[in-house]
């Protein structure tokens, strides 16, 4: 692991903050800095890190989380699959166009996973090549993860146009 | 979703007009659950085929930030509730993860044993449903008939068959009895033979190994680069496991006692080969890990102030008592580090695991899920293309992909 710190200090100096929690070790990019570099900095660990698993892509909500800068964060979890290390790339992402740089590219496995996070939380991926809705509805206009988001809804449950047979 | 809405129009142009679109599911015999295909066709050859995902989205990641770190356990039961319990001490390691928990060697083992017993359960279902897909009712009965006996273990130790929500924060439910090690025992004892059943009807059974050969190849780099974990990821040759890898709980002690399977074909026939071996594997793992039982109490020490006290401690003594109330109050509970944690464990479809975010709060702030079925079913499409209609069935059934999972 310090190996792959040390290639990202030289490559990507003043980009990102490092945290670490347990055995989990956090790369975090800021989100004036994450759409310039979250790519470049997910492809160096592939390429050169040997991170070659994308293990997974979470969307977070900070809206009101003690001390948080930015709203929105996308942890990239990786996994190196000879070495079995584990690294976390977190981009930070601000209201009102939340948007980074689509991992697509570098890994299919991040297709399904940013529409998911597009999906709940609107953050839109650049370059993603269909991005749509993909759990809920195409007409949905929310993102129910959003810490702004009720959990009981917004009455859209109730509101579902009704088709009768002869409609369909 | 109207299929006008669809990425699928674009690609059956005019001069294409031969392409039909085939509308499969969400209500399908083959599709077990509710998940909806739409595939384009040139005759009996699929062109393209475009899942439609959702019908099951229930908000259980939502749920997950509005119940607390015991109360969710039911939710994730419900999400592969083909192997229930895996997922239970899934949630449970990251959160003891988080709250800097070390459960008690019982506990680890009774975990490891009854998560084994749920991987076997999944993968019986898996290939039998696989099986029954395929026209091989008998292999489905046999499959069933042991996961009946899967299902009375559960029972015994937890009351509940199909959702125990036996794993608490800092342990179990409660301690099992003599009972359970002696239905585990037997279930160990006669399991081999209904396996070699299995293994007798299906292994060199000629439909079904022309119905899986060569069906749904995935190849090792593109298992890799598509996040496939699990058996999906083992059958095209990628050695990743992490009960060897990352060892966890009682893992460390067994690692003797079992190997990871691997195959290198990476169609449907060496995803069922890796199932059906990985179930021995577990068989293996049970086998040494209820023989050494460690004795001692199954929960971390009440003084932690971490897990519900027994019922006895809660009415006989002012120890236990107060420990209840402050787990019970919804504004007293645990108080993580505002941090955040990932962990993952092996369960029988891959990797599962929770992105945990905790603002010190008894509640996660985002309690996310990596859902194996999810990621494999976005390999789907491409493991479809230029087969046949009559392989749909064949390559879902060794995705084993559970739609509960898959919306959550």
């Amino acid at each position: 692991m310090p190996g792959t710190m040390d290639t990202l200090l030289a490559k990507f100096p003043g980009a990102f903050t490092i945290a670490a929690f347990k055995d989990n070790a956090r790369v975090e990019i800021p989100a004036d800095k994450a759409p310039g570099v979250l790519f470049a900095v997910l492809k160096c660990l592939k390429d050169e890190c040997g991170f070659d698993f994308l293990v997974d892509v979470a969307g977070i909500d900070y809206l009101n989380y003690p001390n948080a800068a930015d709203r929105y964060a996308v942890v990239y979890a990786l996994a190196n699959t000879k070495t079995a290390q584990r690294l976390f790339v977190k981009a930070f992402a601000n209201d009102p166009d939340p948007e980074l740089p689509s991992a697509v590219p570098l890994w299919k496995g991040a297709d399904w996973m940013e529409r998911e996070v597009y999906d709940m939380f609107g953050v839109v991926f650049a370059g993603h090549p269909d991005l749509r809705r993909i759990l809920m509805p195409a007409e949905f206009t929310s993102y129910p993860l959003r810490k702004d988001y009720p959990l009981r809804g917004l009455g859209e449950r109730h509101n579902f146009p009704t088709i009768t047979r002869a409609e369909s | 979703m109207p299929v006008e809405s669809l990425p699928i129009a674009d690609e059956a142009g005019a001069d294409q007009e031969f392409l039909y679109t085939l509308n499969f599911g969400p209500q399908h015999p083959a599709t077990h659950t509710t998940l909806r295909l739409i595939l384009t066709l040139d005759g009996e050859t699929i062109v393209k085929a475009v899942p439609d995902i959702g019908f099951l989205h229930s908000g259980f990641e939502k749920l997950g930030e509005d119940l607390d770190f015991n109360q969710y356990v039911t939710i994730v039961d419900r999400m592969n509730y083909i192997s229930p319990f895996a997922n239970e001490v899934s949630w449970h390691h990251t959160v003891e993860k988080l709250l800097g928990i070390e459960v008690t060697p019982r506990c680890k083992y009774l975990r490891v044993i009854l998560a084994e017993l749920a991987r076997i359960s999944d993968h019986l279902l898996c290939v039998g449903a696989a099986a029954l897909d395929l026209g091989a009712l008998t292999a489905f009965l046999y499959a069933f008939n042991e996961r009946e006996k899967i299902y009375n273990v559960f029972e015994a130790a937890s009351g509940q068959r199909f959702h125990p929500g036996f794993s608490r924060v800092g342990g179990l439910m409660n301690d099992i009895t003599d009972d359970v090690v002696g239905l585990i025992r037997h279930f160990v004892n006669t399991f081999p033979k209904a396996h070699a059943d299995v293994v007798r009807l299906l292994n060199r059974n000629r439909i079904f190994v022309d119905r899986t050969k060569g069906i749904g190849v995935l190849s090792k780099d593109e298992a890799i680069n598509t996040s496939c974990s699990g058996p999906v990821a083992r059958a095209s040759g990628v050695v990743r496991d992490l009960r060897k890898d990352e060892p966890y709980l009682a893992y460390p002690d067994l690692q003797s006692a079992f190997k990871v399977v691997c195959a290198t074909g990476g169609d449907c026939y060496a995803r069922y080969l890796v199932r059906m071996e990985e179930i021995v594997e577990s068989v293996n793992i049970i086998r040494a890990a209820v023989e050494n039982i460690p004795a001692g109490p199954v929960n971390v020490a009440l003084n932690d102030k971490v897990t519900i006290p027994d019922k006895t401690a809660t009415y006989r003594s002012i120890e236990g008592l107060i420990q209840h109330f402050e787990l019970f109050m919804w504004n007293r509970q645990w108080t993580p580090p505002v941090n955040e944690v990932y962990a993952a464990t092996e369960t029988a479809n891959g990797e599962l695991g929770y992105y945990v975010v905790s603002d010190g709060g008894p509640r996660a702030w985002r309690a996310r899920t990596r859902p194996p079925s999810f990621i494999h079913f976005a390999v789907f499409p491409q493991l479809m293309e230029g087969h046949q209609i009559s392989d749909v069935p064949a390559v879902l059934g060794s995705l084993n992909i559970i739609a509960a999972e898959l919306d959550r």
